[in-house]
């Protein structure tokens, strides 16, 4: 995927969130360290550019809801979380750059749950390459890719990586 | 991560940038603070046993809640209900706590060095709640991570401890702390209790509190610790207070936004006049308030760490 791909895809989703949340409660935005945030952020600037109304958009850090934090060898940076108003009764759409395994989701969304009591959740990912290991599935997705488990698929955004791209890396 | 010991015992051993991950780190763990639901699941299933061979509400109290917020199993070990009194050595307490399956061991006791004494012979993570006169980590932490909340930076402040520096574990952290992280340290108080090594450290020594205020942009006042005081180091509280004590009138020689900090618990009238204990300028309360993110990031951290060595 390249630049012009990537920013299709992000319009998409958008036009699909907002048809499907017509008659639902307010959307929020939140997205998923690192680059969810920066998905999540072009996400929200579409909606106020279709609908004129900007949702609220926040950040998570999922570190503290790891599965493998009992296993893992290496723990990740703890980095802020952000969410500074009420998710109680309103559409959360949790955005991140890949679905994989489903155990990042899994995490984000019972961290949201700690924030509150949502309307609803629904999550949008840019890639979804499989290889679940949890009964999670997302509600917009990108680009489906087939990819083998020891594979790496790598999301580059021009906030974080100086370009947008998405990279398979087959070893 | 940056952050790879398994043990946090003392701000010596800490480099600045393993200070400043646990500072950042922390600046983390406040939001959780701030939130209805007060609690992550990071430590479940791991027992921390705080084991606090002296009296202590804020710090133990400030490590119970930083523990429980990461949802850890948490053991208040208090030795005077217990085997302690019977004779039984703190190496066999600490043993048994772990052979119950305690992964990390909060500890403060009145000798300086149990700590290390605890994190070379066992397996689990050691943190220091304060060691005699030695080290109190959490303490320096917690105040590092106040002041560079407010000022943004650590680098280039003038920095003034006041009072019982040859008793005080919290104005060794300190000092360690400060200067790894670029600040200027001053430290004033009577002679008698400004121990002669001090000035081998990169610290001015002033015995006139009028004149080491002047300029300074943090002032830590230390507690006359009256159980410490075996023989008598000055005259009388009075006079001290006079001299060392804290007041409206001698803030003005420091800088307009001088920040007054208090370990605690104050003694009002001695260290600080009430005054100035009560003013807008004092962080005390926000010490508090930040000692839990503090503590919650030095648990994560190091049990973290624990895995990685």
């Amino acid at each position: 995927m390249d630049s012009e791909t990537i920013a299709r895809t992000v319009s998409r989703i958008t036009d699909e969130i907002i048809s499907r949340n017509r008659d639902s409660g307010e959307l929020v935005v939140v997205g998923i360290r690192t680059r969810g945030i920066y998905l999540a952020q072009r996400l929200a600037e579409q909606v106020r550019h279709i609908t004129g109304i900007k949702p609220p958009l926040g950040t998570l850090d999922i570190s503290l809801y790891r599965d493998d934090l009992q296993i893992k060898r290496e723990w990740p940076e703890l980095k802020k979380t952000d969410i500074p108003f009420t998710i109680d009764q309103k559409t959360v759409i949790l955005v991140d750059d890949v679905i994989f395994t489903g155990r990042t989701s899994r995490a984000a969304i019972e961290a949201i749950m700690d924030f509150g009591r949502p309307h609803s959740i629904q999550l949008a990912v840019l890639v979804d390459r499989g290889h679940r290991e949890l009964p999670i599935q997302p509600d917009y997705v990108g680009n489906k890719i087939n990819t083998k488990k020891d594979e790496k698929v790598k999301v580059l955004l021009d906030e974080t990586d100086g370009k947008d791209q998405v990279i398979i890396n087959r070893e | 991560m940056v952050f790879h010991r398994k043990h946090i015992l003392g701000l010596e051993e800490l480099t600045a940038e393993e200070i400043n991950t646990v500072l950042d780190t922390a600046a983390s763990m406040k939001e959780v603070s701030e939130r209805d639901v007060k609690k992550v699941p990071a430590l479940k299933g791991l027992t921390v046993v705080n084991l606090f061979f002296e009296p202590s509400t804020r710090t133990r109290s400030s490590f119970e809640i930083a523990e429980k917020r990461l949802s850890a199993d948490v053991l208040n070990f208090t030795p005077d209900q217990s085997s302690v009194v019977k004779g039984e050595t703190l190496l066999d307490t600490a043993r048994n706590l772990e052979a119950m399956g305690a992964g990390i061991i909060v500890i403060r006791h009145s000798m300086s060095g149990a700590p290390w004494l605890l994190a070379r012979e066992l397996r689990s993570s050691i943190i220091n709640a304060g060691d005699g006169s030695h080290e109190h980590p959490s303490q320096a932490l917690l105040d590092l991570f106040t002041i560079r909340q407010i000022r943004g930076d650590i680098r280039g402040l003038r920095v003034l401890i006041v009072g019982d520096i040859r008793h005080s574990r919290v104005a060794r952290s300190n000092i360690w702390g400060f200067l790894k992280l670029g600040a200027e340290i001053r430290v004033a108080g009577p002679p008698t209790l400004i121990p002669k090594e001090i000035e081998d450290l990169d610290v001015k020594v002033y015995y006139k509190l009028e004149e080491a205020l002047k300029g300074v942009d943090v002032v830590i006042m230390l507690r006359i610790q009256k159980e410490r005081q075996e023989s008598m180091f000055f005259p009388s509280l009075r006079e001290y207070s006079k001299l060392h004590g804290l007041s409206h009138e001698k803030l003005r020689q420091a800088n307009d936004k001088v920040i007054v900090m208090h370990p605690g618990p104050i003694n009002r009238g001695v260290e600080l006049s009430s005054e100035v204990a009560d003013d807008v300028n004092s962080v005390i309360l926000d010490q508090v308030a930040n000692g839990i993110a503090v503590r919650m990031a030095m648990l994560y951290l190091v049990a973290s760490g624990g895995r990685s060595v």
